[in-house]
């Protein structure tokens, strides 16, 4: 137990932060607990590491507990699904259904199907936990997807999280399949219809398609062995490694330190929240509570997937409307978008890609993209700094815009995969839809990202007008002269700071594309892209009000403002200032305002036309 | 200004000041004159901390307290709810919920007792942290994830000495050794998974039950069958089939099947429509058929969902699940959606008796396109 051994200013540190002065327990019960944890402690020197665990500081926002809910719902999937295995047989061997629901007696079935109508019928409470386990499988997904937005739009993914949104990828990644597995396993109709369509999808993969569909399915289509293979992989494979990976990417949040939104007193360089012990044990605890009774009460009032409706599955029927779970569903409607013209005859050989493009290439291409883009946003910034605050939305209006574009299209192809609903529903053609769709999922996305777009730059100059001018009041007050002016109240420094936190920005410039011997230098072509890229990042940034810029605003017509006093002087208070915390980089906003208000006449300019 | 000096690497578009560029680089600071006025505003640290409710009225800590007592025991009051709904209510009674409809009575029993158990304690815990725990924020510092440098040089010299006092780097035939037998090793594990997931295909997905068992030669008899309504399991008389109507149909034998009897239909279903002679387009499809009665495979050439949905005014055949449309007038070919080949026609004709049966097996592989489909 040499301290020496631990390097100084390491977070290790904090585990031999207070080794003397041990105070007596002060109650009986504490004495206790200190008794049978010494017991422990004496065959595993937990205690620092605990002692540190229960003192962390986890700051404190809604948005937080997205991936709590994913995580909890994953639990609760963990839970009701160990009970279910325990009634549910992976069989596709056949059998004459006998139980209770009178509707399918003596039809000849899987014994998968069987066994799960058994569980919704005749296991007292089986229904409940079925219902939950579905329920929850969707909360799951919506869970992490929801948390990815949250972690994309704030930037939370950037130095040092790069490797934690990776993780965050397979994990989404791996879910959608899980569920795929899971929700095909009762072998009714619905599913039955799903696991066909998986086999044409694979049959499609140029080349070794058949082989790999016969490979899968142990033979010809639908066979004996998906059942059971599905089975395994739903309930052992994936989900052993969904539950390694959750663990590391839970222990990277812990050791990176969860991120923060700015504020004052929130720096790059802290963590500012409440401590595990009570607090987080308390709300987090009790949110995992909340989680499991919502989605309780959903699966007690609102029936999902009834496969007794569906019946048995058989190659020959199917129902109108089938619909996969809403996570397949993207897949699915780019299915349903593809034109037929994309397969082809080559050589007395087809290649469909008609299908392949949306079973087989989309899922991973989605997913790459998504693991790929902090390294890529790294690349175009050049940014090597370590983000631990997070940015507001509005203040990346571009990647915020990407990220708007690529649910949009992500959306199209959803909303695809129901389109004959749409079109029941409404009254229209399905034919006219789903050229709507076509149509939509090269034209709504670009859009989606101009008006994201400009709605944060929109939003980034409200934002530098409140800071330059304050609060209007409403107020309209009559000068000595007869001249009017209306009242701003002023800001204070707290709500300020929300609005000039944030780092200014700047293209990064080309630089010579010759060295200077005059020898073109090999990275030339590449920085260009760069700096191109750069360009359409941050070519029309509004940058934060600096206290110049405040100065000027003031000095500059504004005496008739009547702001107090003490709210001047607040800003003006300089002493004390040292180096920039953040380490901020940047070009100053200086003249952000005037190019601002010549290229976008209107809300740029407001602040000027006031003056 | 120092700010320069003090970070000097960053962007890697921008050399530095060597080349004789002046670009601006998005990691350095903007130097300009300030008149003493700061470049950035600076964090003016935390608020004021507001007190709750309960930190300054004792009585208004005592309703909290009074809120997360009451939480707790509507939790106790739905497990114990929830185990008299599992022993007292009929699992088979329903009953009516408005705004829902018939529901079983023990499955919304036990849900809401669960759910009340549940959100009692989540509701109670939550409450609790929120009025009577600690409100003030606490502060933790972070530290740069990055190791000190002499750990990380360590680190390397570690693996280095390692690597070196194990011969690894004067003795290479060990390296390749050790290489070569972790590459393979896997081999062992991975052969027999590849080799027993499944059979080869062979033609296996060009013929169907249409061809007849396979002889001895691997030749089909190709004899004709008797089509078969599904699922009675009856011959079709030709003149049973009247124009607009559609029979769901599967070769004779098929349903007697003792195994494989989903892998066969998955492959031979077919669907038979008769239509007005004159609005066959197709001389093939004429010829194929019998007076109007024409016959194709009911699994769809996209992804192979069954084409369940048969229009009679329009002639056209829907699939459900991507919504190809298959125009039967046409020779089923393909008029919307995104199925390319048009649904294999089977030919028919009809027997001394009447009864419809097929001339011979479907032309080409049914279902789902594959690579070698057309080599076939």
């Amino acid at each position: 137990m040499s301290t020496e051994t631990v390097p100084a200013g390491r977070p290790a540190d904090r585990l031999r932060d207070g080794d003397q002065s041990v105070a007596p327990a002060s109650s009986a019960a504490a004495r206790k607990a200190g008794g049978f944890a010494g017991w422990i402690d004496d065959r595993t020197s937990g205690a620092k590491g605990v002692n540190y665990l229960l003192r962390k500081v986890f700051p404190d926002h809604w948005s937080f507990m997205l991936g709590e809910i994913a995580m909890y719902s994953l639990i609760i999937c963990l839970i009701t699904g160990a009970l279910l295995t325990l009634w549910f047989v992976p069989s596709a061997g056949h059998t004459v259904y006998d139980g209770s629901f009178v509707p399918l007696r003596g039809q000849m079935m899987s014994e998968a199907y069987a066994s799960t109508l058994n569980i919704s019928f005749d296991v007292r409470g089986g229904l409940i936990i079925r219902q939950i386990h579905h329920w929850a499988a969707l909360m799951f997904i919506v869970g992490l997807t929801v948390h990815m937005f949250r972690v994309f739009f704030t930037g939370a993914f950037r130095k040092p999280r790069e490797l934690n949104w990776v993780l965050g990828t397979v994990m989404a990644l791996l879910a959608i399949i899980e569920g795929f597995a899971g929700y095909s396993l009762p072998d009714d109709l619905l599913s039955g219809t799903g696991i066909r369509a998986m086999e044409g999808f694979v049959q499609t993969a140029p080349v070794i398609g058949s082989y790999l569909a016969y490979a899968i399915f142990g033979g010809p289509f639908p066979g004996q062995m998906i059942i059971p293979r599905l089975y395994s992989a739903h309930v052992l494979l994936i989900p052993a490694i969904l539950v390694g990976l959750f663990i590391v990417h839970v222990t990277m949040v812990a050791v990176n330190k969860h991120t923060q939104y700015p504020g004052p007193g929130k720096t790059n360089d802290n963590v500012v929240g409440y401590r595990v012990m009570p607090v987080y044990a308390a709300k987090a605890g009790g949110f995992f509570f909340i989680v499991f009774g919502v989605i309780a009460l959903i699966s007690a009032l609102f029936t999902i997937n009834p496969i007794w409706a569906y019946g048995p599955y058989d190659p020959s029927p199917v129902t109108a409307g089938s619909q996969p779970d809403w996570y397949m569903g993207f897949a699915d409607g780019a299915l349903r978008l593809l034109p037929g013209w994309l397969e082809f005859e080559i050589l007395g050989f087809t290649l469909s890609l008609n299908i392949a493009l949306g079973a087989l290439v989309l899922l991973p291409l989605v997913y790459t993209l998504l693991g790929v883009y902090p390294f890529f946003e790294r690349w175009v910034t050049g940014d090597n700094r370590e983000h631990h605050l997070l940015e507001r939305p509005r203040n990346n209006p571009t990647r915020t815009g990407i990220g708007m574009a690529a649910i949009v299209a992500y959306s199209v192809f959803m909303f695809a995969a129901g389109n004959d609903i749409i079109a029941i529903k409404l009254g229209m053609s399905i034919n006219d839809i789903t050229r709507a769709f076509q149509i939509g999922l090269f034209v709504l996305p670009p859009l989606a990202f101009w008006v994201t777009k400009r709605i944060c730059l929109s939003l980034q100059r409200h934002d530098r007008d409140l800071a330059l001018h304050q609060r209007e009041s409403g107020r309209i007050i009559r000068g000595a002269e007869g001249s009017f002016h209306e009242r701003h109240d002023a800001l204070s420094e707290y709500d300020r700071w929300i609005l000039v936190q944030h780092d200014p920005v700047a293209p990064l410039e080309l630089t010579a594309e010759v060295d200077e011997n005059g020898v073109a230098r090999p990275a030339a072509r590449k920085d260009r892209l760069r700096a191109k890229l750069s360009h359409f990042y941050f070519k029309d940034a509004v940058n934060p009000v600096t206290p110049a810029e405040l100065a000027a605003a003031h000095h500059d017509g504004h005496h008739a403002e009547a702001l107090d006093a003490e709210a001047l002087e607040a800003p003006f208070d300089y002493e004390g200032i040292e180096g920039d915390q953040d380490h901020a980089p940047g070009v100053g906003g200086d003249g952000a305002d005037t190019e601002a208000g010549a290229s976008e006449q209107g809300i740029g300019s407001a602040s000027r036309l006031r003056e | 200004m120092n700010e320069q000096d003090s970070h000097p690497t960053g962007g890697e578009v921008t050399p530095t000041g060597e080349f004789g560029s002046s670009a601006v680089r998005l990691d350095q600071g903007h130097v300009v004159g300030t008149g003493g006025i700061p470049e950035r505003f600076e964090n003016p640290g935390f608020p004021p901390h507001v007190h709750r409710g309960a930190d300054l009225d004792e009585g208004a800590a005592k309703r909290a307290e009074r809120i997360v007592v009451g939480l707790f025991g509507m939790s106790i009051l739905g497990t114990l709810g929830f185990i008299v709904a599992y022993f007292a209510i009929d699992p088979h009674a329903s009953m009516f919920v408005p705004g829902i409809g018939q529901m079983n009575a023990l499955h919304l029993a036990l849900g809401l007792t669960m759910a009340a158990s549940l959100l009692g304690i989540g509701l109670g815990a939550v409450q609790w942290a929120k009025t009577l725990m600690p409100d003030q924020e606490d502060v933790e510092d972070r530290h740069p994830m990055r190791s000190a440098d002499e750990d990380r040089a360590k680190f390397v010299e570690i693996l280095g000495d390692g690597a070196e006092s194990a011969h690894l780097t004067r003795r290479p035939l060990l390296k390749y050794a050790v290489g070569g037998a972790l590459g393979l090793f896997a081999v062992p594990v991975v052969l027999p998974v590849l080799g027993g997931l499944g059979p080869m295909p062979g033609d296996d997905l060009s013929v169907s039950f249409w061809n007849g068992h396979q002889e001895e030669d691997g030749s089909y008899p190709n004899q004709p069958m008797r089509l078969m309504r599904d699922p009675q399991n009856t011959p079709i008389k030709a003149s049973d089939v009247t124009i607009g109507s559609v029979f769901h149909v599967m070769p004779e034998g098929l349903l007697d099947l003792e195994h494989h009897i989903l892998e066969e239909k998955a492959k031979a279903a077919v669907l038979v429509m008769r239509l007005d002679p004159d609005d066959i387009q197709s001389q093939k499809q004429r010829d194929w058929g019998h007076q109007g009665i024409v016959a194709y495979s009911k699994i769809c050439t996209h992804v192979g969902c069954p084409v369940g949905l048969y229009e009679q005014q329009t002639h056209h055949l829907l699939c459900p699940c991507h919504q190809s449309t298959f125009d039967v007038t046409q020779d089923c070919k393909v008029i919307f959606g995104p199925a390319k080949r048009a649904l294999p026609q089977l030919p028919i004709t009809v027997d001394d008796e009447g009864y419809l049966i097929s001339k011979g097996p479907f032309a080409e592989a049914v279902g789902p396109s594959f690579w070698e489909r057309g080599s076939a």
